[in-house]
């Protein structure tokens, strides 16, 4: 199981967040959400809207947001639902941030498939970026978080930096990709040596024609 | 005999790497949504014919048969305690979390709506009023494309009121996960889709009988729905004239790790590893004399040593017989420069977090599994912990609600298997250098 969250300082946060609500850009997607669901069953969107409040909250703070208590309250009422039960979920799901994270946050895989193929060298980069593990940098700029299998196995090793993707990379690209980030310069994302997705590196050992052309096989069956 | 590989013509996810749009335009030119209304045409129980006898087995990981798990769908809506029928749902699981797994995200991102006609015919064959597609939170931009996919979809009539003119009703809806692997097991992916923690139910009842919202419900996962309006229009025969008896069809493999070039690639189902790995991923690194080992469907599987897996085909039951499975068809590679203590110790360490805390065994099993598992990298404990391990994994396995349990011991019962004597050296060096040590 995850680790245990800590909750920060209740009367701070009760009277930053007290009264939060959606923004009317918010509340109408948080109205989209609901509709998916049968009547009755709006609890089910419970997962997105408490992603909605974490994305407003960072909004806000200018980082990638967090859900102090006031806000599940908030979701939790919005759902007509108990606090418990939204509580629940906001710790049960990792992506939930229970604590204040920094302008970027850096989250780099570490399971076996990018293990393999060199993620400690990009943990290293991070280390010698003055990045540690669970904690954010003191200017408030970068939090690095080791996060388990993102599901890019064939690009690995990777990380996930806000809401981006940045495959095949090494010690030199995640040390150029930390500075870059820091100088507020626009960043290539996904295959960081030229592969178009998980083609195979140098070109598609199948399906060439669709390289250059939209090709229609129907013809050929 | 040469292996006869697959041809760019009978390849289902000809927009695999993405080189194309996936937009509602690019992919009818490609075929997708041609007449789909005739497939529906042929009626509910046709097609899931048509799907049995393809032997299209589900591609999540279990290779349990997608027709059979249709037919058990009930054929009238059963009432509530009120006397009103109530509905039946698809949920297609893109929580695709198993480590070495990277193909569902290929069809999220740039065949959706391969995905999202199949969940029309899908849901239509097994009376359903709608589908929902469950992607894990991580694939954020996936799931981007995903939306505008199915808006594209109801815009052009394809899905919604009189969905693609087949006179059928039916909605596609998509929820986005927020960071948990248990999500993928299907019990645990209904309890989050009504708004909860990820918490497997216990079975029976099956989803087929009481899932979403206590509805009749089937998991599918995301490549198994996405290949039926391809198998449909080219015909059951075509489907099941690749792979080995039982293990048919074209699958999405996934190679990681120790090879030139990772790749992911549409093969035949059977082909032998040896020939994969040199037409689509270069080789081995530093040569085939080079493999250690490999984890051929997933890390919840066990992992199988060079000289078994060469020649061995890939499929459910060719890797069953070496003792391990086909799992998702995520391969993960290790060569010899691989520390195999510790490339298990870290799937150890995935269980250990991915753990809903539910039961008992697996809460409290896999934190001491991994942490054995830790000493053991060193060599930091005595010949009987190995059994002491092992056993430990046996009363973890098949004790626990969901697989998961299953899941975080096979990886270690693997490992002693094979790897037992690599364990006894690295504890006897310990021990050796203790002595040393102490004699200083």
């Amino acid at each position: 199981m995850a680790e245990a969250p800590t909750i920060p300082d209740e009367i701070e946060t009760r009277a930053k967040w007290g009264d939060f609500a959606f923004t009317p850009a918010n509340e109408k997607l948080a109205k989209w959400q609901i509709a998916k669901y049968p009547a009755g069953r709006q609890k089910s969107a419970v997962m997105a809207l408490l992603d909605l409040a974490q994305r407003q909250v960072g909004a806000d703070t200018k980082t990638q947001g967090w859900l102090p208590v006031p806000v599940i309250e908030y979701v939790a009422a919005y759902l007509d639902m108990p606090y418990m039960r939204a509580y629940e979920v906001a710790t049960f799901y990792t992506m939930y941030n229970l604590a204040p994270v920094g302008q970027f946050h850096v989250q780099v895989c570490g399971t076996t498939p990018c293990m393999l193929r060199g993620s400690d060298d990009v943990m290293a980069a991070c280390k010698n970026k003055g990045l540690n593990k669970g904690k954010t940098t003191p200017d408030g700029l970068f939090t690095l978080t080791e996060v388990e299998c993102m599901g890019n196995c064939s690009n690995a090793p990777m990380v996930q930096i806000n809401d981006d993707n940045y495959e095949d990379l090494d010690y030199d690209i995640m040390t150029r990709i930390l500075e870059d980030l820091a100088a507020g310069k626009d960043i290539k994302v996904g295959s960081q040596i030229g592969r178009k997705t998980s083609e195979a590196e140098g070109g598609p050992t199948n399906l060439q024609a669709m390289v250059k052309e939209n090709h229609d096989y129907r013809g050929e069956w | 005999m040469a292996f006869d590989f697959l041809q760019d013509k009978d390849r289902i996810f000809t927009n695999v790497y993405g080189f194309q749009s996936w937009d509602l335009k690019a992919s009818q030119k490609r075929g997708d949504w041609d007449n789909t209304a005739d497939i529906i045409k042929r009626g509910n129980d046709k097609i899931i014919e048509e799907m049995k006898a393809s032997g299209l087995r589900g591609r999540g990981g279990a290779g349990f048969p997608t027709g059979l798990k249709w037919s058990f769908m009930p054929k009238e809506a059963p009432k509530d305690s009120q006397g009103n029928p109530r509905p039946s749902f698809l949920v297609i699981n893109a929580d695709e979390s198993e480590p070495g797994s990277c193909k569902d995200r290929e069809i999220l991102r740039n065949d959706p709506h391969k995905l999202i006609e199949g969940a029309l015919i899908a849901g239509f064959a097994m009376r359903a009023r709608a589908a929902y597609i469950y992607i894990r939170g991580e694939y954020i931009m996936e799931a981007k494309v995903m939306e505008a996919a199915v808006k594209e979809a109801y815009d052009a009539g394809l899905i919604g009121k009189n969905a693609a003119k087949s006179g059928y009703d039916f909605d596609v809806f998509v929820h986005r996960g927020a960071g948990a692997y248990i999500c993928g097991e299907e019990t645990a992916m209904i309890e989050s889709l009504e708004g909860k923690k990820g918490q497997p139910r216990l079975k029976p009842p099956f989803p087929a009988g009481a899932g979403l919202y206590g509805c009749p419900t089937t998991v599918n996962n995301v490549e198994s729905i996405a290949v039926v309006p391809t198998i449909l229009r080219r015909g059951a025969a075509w489907f099941a004239s690749f792979g080995r008896e039982g293990n048919h069809g074209t699958k999405l493999f996934q190679v990681s790790g120790h090879v030139d070039k990772p790749a992911v690639f549409e093969e035949a189902m059977s082909i032998p590893f040896k020939d994969m790995i040199e037409k689509h991923c270069g080789g081995i690194t530093g040569g085939w004399d080079n493999l250690l080992a490999v984890i051929p469907g997933g890390s919840s599987v066990p992992l199988v040593p060079a000289e078994q897996i060469m020649d061995a085909p890939m499929d459910f039951d060719g890797l069953k017989d070496l003792g391990s499975g086909l799992g998702t068809a995520a391969v993960i590679v290790m060569d010899k420069s691989t520390d195999i203590v510790r490339a298990i110790s870290r799937l150890s360490y995935f269980y250990k977090h991915e753990s809903c805390g539910q039961c008992t065994p697996c809460r409290e099993g896999t934190g001491w599994m991994w942490r054995v598992m830790e000493k053991m990298r060193d060599g930091d404990a005595d010949i009987e912990d190995i059994d002491t391990l092992y056993e430990v994994t046996k009363q973890v396995e098949g004790h626990t609600i969901c697989a998961l349990g299953d899941a975080a011991a096979w990886p270690i019962q693997g490992l002693i298997r094979h790897f037992r004597p690599e364990m006894e050296r690295r504890i006897n060096e310990h021990k050796g250098a203790e002595v040393l040590e102490a004699a200083e």
